[in-house]
Parts: C-alpha cells; sequence; structure tokens
C-alpha cells in the first residue's frame, strides 16, 4: 500500500512507486519564491551557472516580506526582483498581494498530486491542497531554477488523526498547538505528516492551510491533506484547472507499519502557547490574567479571512482594554477585500484594531512595527522564537484568532469561551 | 586546532540569523548571530571552530543565511545530536560540513564549550586535544560528500554544467 506522499513523489521521479528511505531525483512542478529569499538570492547563483529558470511557467514570484517598502535598502530589493522577474519572462507575479503561502494557492497555483518546492519554511501549506510542498533555501531553490529537479529522500508518512467534532470558539490553530505540545517540535522528523480524521476534513480549505502551515513547526518536511469536494470547490474557484485524475490522490488511510497520532477534537479546549516555541502550549485557562502590551492578528497562519472572521465574531460591538494595541495584518488583499465587503474590517476597526499591509511584518521580525524591548505580544502567527518577532526581551504567546481577540477585550489572556457566555 | 562552541539547547534559525538584518549585507547580519543567546559568539569565533549543538539544530525558517553567517565567521564543521531538515539541507550546499552524533550516545563530558578540539574530515572524528578522547560521528552519506567535496551545491552544478 502507498501513502499519499509516495504517490506524489514516484509520479515526480517517474518509477511506479518508491520506498521511505529511498534517494530520488523529482521533477519539480511549481517552484514558489519570494523578495527576501528569491531573486536577489538566486540571481547571482543562476548568473555563475550561466543558466535562465528551466520553465517560466512554474515559476512563481510573490512579494511579501519587504512590504511596505521603508527604506532605500527595501527598495533596492524591490527593483532588483521586478527587474529579475522581467528578465526571466515569469508571468507569475504577485507584488504586495499578500503572503506566498495565501496568495499561490488563492491564485489556483496549487492542485492535488503537484510536487512543489517553495524558498520558505512555512511552504508545507500546499500540502492543503493534495500536493507534496516544502521548503528550501535559496541556494538549493537556485539548482532548482537552473535544473527543474531536487533530489529526496523519500519520508515516511506520520499520521495525524483528529477524530470527533471540535467545539464552539475552538480551531486549527488550537489543534495545532495541542500537536506541537504532544509530539514536539522535533516529532516531524523531517518526515511526511498527514492530518486525518473526521475533524481535519469538517475544517474549511483556509482552515487547513493553518494544519499543512505548521507542520514546519513539527519539523516535518510537509504535511498532507488528502484532497476532497472541499478542495476541489476552492480551487475551481480560485481559477484553477482541477486535474481529471484528482480522486487518485485521495489516499488516507494509514499504512499498517505507520505510527498514528491520535487526538480527540471534542475535548480540546482553546490553546495559549508560552515564549518561545509553539509547543509550550496549554489549555488558554492556565494562562488566565497572564498580561500583555500587543495582540497581533497576522500572517499566513492567522490572518486569512476565516481567521479575521473569528476575530470579527468575537469583537462585534465590544472594544479592546485600554492598554492593549490591536494590530490586524489581513494575509492577502483578495482576503482583505473580502472582509472589507463582508463588513468585518469595520468591526475590526470600531472594535480599536490599527490595520497593516498585507505582508510577513511582525511575525518575521521585519519591518518597523516589531516589537519593542520588553514587550509581550499575544499572536494568531505560527512561531514564538526568542526575539523572531522583534527584540530579544519582546515575548510572545500563540494563540488562535478567537483567542486573541477576546483577550485584547479582557486586557488579559483568557479562553475566548469565558468571555463569550456573557 | 579548533575551538569548540557548545550549545546545549535548540538553537533556531531567529537567533542564528535575526529577522531585522536579513536586509543586510553578510558581513553585518554575522555580527548578530546568535546575539539574543550568546552575545559575545560573533566576537570570540575563530576561523576553524567547530559547532556542537543539541536537538532539532536550525529548526525554523528556510533562511540559508542561518548556515552561511556561521560559516562566514569561521566554522568548520557543525556536528548535532539532530538537524531541522531544511538547515541541514542548507549547510551541504553552502558547503559546510553537518554531523550527527551516532544515535542515543552521549557527549563525553570532558568537551565543554571552549575546549580545543581536532576534527578529522576524512575519518568523521572530532579529538579532544591532548587527551586521548574522542567521538567517532556517522559519517556523510555518499552523494552529500560529493556536495561537500565540490565545496557546495554551487559549484557541483558548474562542474556538472561543464561536463555536458
Amino acid at each position: 500500500m502507498t501513502t499519499l506522499a509516495q504517490k506524489i513523489i514516484a509520479n515526480a521521479c517517474k518509477k511506479s512507486d518508491v520506498a521511505p528511505g529511498e534517494v530520488v531525483v523529482c521533477k519539480v512542478d511549481l517552484a514558489m519564491i519570494h523578495d527576501s529569499g528569491g531573486p536577489r538570492r538566486v540571481k547571482p547563483i543562476l548568473e555563475k551557472l550561466n543558466r535562465k529558470v528551466w520553465d517560466a511557467e512554474k515559476v512563481v514570484v510573490v512579494t511579501d516580506h519587504y512590504v511596505p517598502i521603508e527604506s532605500e535598502e527595501t527598495r533596492a530589493i524591490h527593483e532588483l526582483t521586478k527587474k529579475w522577474v522581467l528578465n526571466q519572462d515569469i508571468q507569475n507575479f504577485y507584488d504586495q498581494q499578500g503572503i506566498c503561502h495565501v496568495v499561490v494557492p488563492e491564485k489556483g497555483h496549487l492542485k492535488p498530486g503537484m510536487f512543489c518546492v517553495g524558498g520558505d519554511s512555512h511552504s508545507p501549506t500546499g500540502g492543503a491542497f493534495g500536493a507534496y510542498m516544502f521548503g528550501i533555501g535559496a541556494t538549493e531553490m537556485a539548482g532548482v531554477l537552473a535544473t527543474g529537479e531536487i533530489w529526496l529522500k523519500v519520508p515516511k508518512t506520520i499520521f495525524i488523526k483528529w477524530k470527533g467534532k471540535l467545539n464552539n470558539l475552538v480551531t486549527a490553530k488550537d489543534m495545532m498547538l495541542a500537536t506541537c505540545r504532544k509530539i514536539g517540535m522535533g516529532g516531524g522528523q523531517y518526515q511526511a505528516i498527514q492530518y486525518i480524521g473526521e475533524a481535519i476534513y469538517d475544517l474549511s480549505v483556509q482552515d487547513r492551510m493553518t494544519l499543512s502551515n505548521m507542520a514546519a513547526e513539527l519539523g516535518a518536511q510537509a504535511g498532507l491533506i488528502a484532497p476532497d469536494d472541499k478542495t476541489i470547490d476552492y480551487i475551481k474557484s480560485s481559477g484553477g484547472l482541477v486535474p481529471e485524475n484528482w480522486k487518485s490522490f485521495r489516499l488516507d488511510e494509514p499504512t499498517s507499519d505507520a505510527s498514528v497520532n491520535e487526538f480527540d477534537a471534542s475535548t480540546l479546549a482553546p490553546q495559549i502557547a508560552a515564549p518561545h516555541s509553539p509547543e509550550n502550549s496549554e489549555n488558554a485557562d492556565e494562562f488566565a490574567n497572564t498580561v500583555f502590551d500587543v495582540a497581533y492578528i497576522g500572517a499566513c497562519t492567522g490572518a486569512k479571512y476565516v481567521d479575521l472572521a473569528a476575530a470579527a465574531s468575537v469583537l462585534k460591538g465590544r472594544k479592546i482594554a485600554s492598554g492593549i494595541s490591536l494590530k490586524v495584518a489581513p494575509a492577502s488583499l483578495k482576503d482583505e477585500k473580502q472582509a472589507l465587503e463582508d463588513g468585518i474590517l469595520e468591526i475590526l476597526q470600531n472594535a480599536g484594531a490599527e490595520f497593516l499591509p498585507n505582508s510577513c511584518g511582525i511575525c518575521a521580525g521585519y519591518g518597523k512595527d516589531r516589537l519593542a524591548e520588553g514587550q509581550v505580544c499575544l499572536s494568531s502567527t505560527a512561531r514564538n522564537f526568542q526575539g523572531r518577532m522583534g527584540a530579544p526581551t519582546s515575548e510572545v504567546y500563540l494563540a488562535s484568532p478567537y483567542t486573541v481577540a477576546a483577550s485584547a477585550v479582557v486586557g488579559k489572556m483568557t479562553d475566548p469561551r469565558k468571555l463569550m457566555v456573557n | 586546532m579548533s575551538r569548540l562552541s557548545l550549545f546545549e539547547e535548540t538553537i533556531n534559525t531567529d537567533v542564528l540569523a535575526p529577522g531585522f538584518y536579513m536586509k543586510s549585507p553578510l558581513a553585518e547580519l554575522s555580527q548578530h548571530c546568535l546575539e539574543a543567546v550568546r552575545p559575545e559568539f560573533a566576537s570570540k569565533v575563530k576561523k576553524g571552530d567547530v559547532l556542537l549543538a543539541g536537538d532539532n539544530m536550525g529548526v525554523g525558517s528556510s533562511r540559508e543565511q542561518a548556515a552561511e553567517v556561521l560559516k562566514f565567521l569561521g566554522i568548520s564543521c557543525i556536528i548535532a545530536k539532530s538537524f531541522a531538515g531544511i538547515f541541514y539541507r542548507n549547510a551541504i550546499n553552502l558547503g559546510l560540513p553537518a554531523f550527527l552524533l551516532p544515535k542515543d550516545s552521549q557527549l563525553p563530558k570532558e568537551f565543554v564549550d571552549g575546549s580545543s578540539v581536532v576534527f578529522d574530515f576524512e575519518n568523521s572524528i572530532l579529538f579532544l586535544e591532548g587527551s586521548g578522547i574522542q567521538i567517532n560521528l556517522d559519517p556523510l552519506p555518499a552523494f552529500l560528500q560529493e556536495l561537500i567535496n565540490d565545496g557546495g551545491l554551487v559549484p557541483h552544478l558548474e562542474k556538472r554544467f561543464d561536463e555536458k
């Protein structure tokens, strides 16, 4: 029996089947790069190799890290990026339209069965579409752009099974923080993780992206979810062409020797992860009354349309507490526009939110809004390493958009269900 | 002779290459390497030094500057209990050898931060200078050794394209 990961990899290396541990060379269907690790890093290498990109149609470039342009240095990075894209005849260029992991699928680029690489550690997000997608560094990306190939040690698949149904105000982010605690940041062992079970398929596609994205936080190479009708509807509505054989990638039975980590969604409470690791998570109640300065709804895992809507459902008719600043950076322009149309942005604004550009922003410690010395942030993002979001003495707690919004209203960390009862 | 930089804790990419300095040239970024956890690291490290780390070395971002700054500062090889996958690939691609401690082995307590060490690349052995104490490391798989021998992925590809 083969796993979804093995099937995709076997196709990509043109073999009938592959076994875990085998080293293979795969053809890449799509390579995604952004302004930080992309053109400014790969251009000198491709010049040295005297090569252009192997197939311009298979390359997607997104500017999302140095957004907004706020210095000479970042302007130069943008200029270089634009020139390089033109010079390489790359049509798939999304300039300042949001974070790559959200923009690439919303433009219809990802489909079940694809084998993809991204120049960013959160590239496993593509797994939510049944694609095998993983993050690589810039030199390795230059190698892919020059050759269209990459080597890979065929992973075993580690299954994360969530049975049951989530309770109200409990989300994919809570599932992930609990998973990080249970199996640890090295628990993915650079293998493929596949999320299965009723609670996974109940999630919207954008919520599934949060799970696949944070496979990176488990140290996995990829974070797959078998495609279903929801996946296909999302791809069609994004203008993507769905492959006729997509159902052949609907593989989610664990192999007999596979490790399966089981969780029960019905007993899961909202989670908060303490500094400086996502695995430092506990039930949000355990952090009740912990004070903080900044509430951040941002990043590819924490500010998609579903996340903005979740925050708004808490903040409707409420105001954030004095002393707290609520910053919202919608993950993409498209999601921001949709949130505007649906009245979500107005709710956030009336509650006291300040809006930031559609970019990685504070989550990656880029730009002027990064955390100052000693600031404490409760954040809907994916990663809370020391100093990541700003000064080395700043502290970041991770939680779902519901929990961040409710805590901003209370002025202290709280289980959102406490606020929403009233 | 090299000096050993020993880290017991997990070292992530945000402390190796802090986001705020990612727009800066490598020389400047390097000066901030590990400053959040060991502020004196960048100024003290010398060419040829060996970095020995704990579990999940280089966890986090795909930014290869996390490995590149270590190479720039003079680190000649990285040894760890375990590596984060992307960091490991990046180090090898940049021509910076990365070795795993043998599974379930304990680091002899004589190896401390600042120890004088000699690394035998040919046989993958780390010697504690003048003590007779050594750690035998798992050798690199052959195809990764080839990348290291060529000086990293770029020279390796140059060679491959030249041969065509």
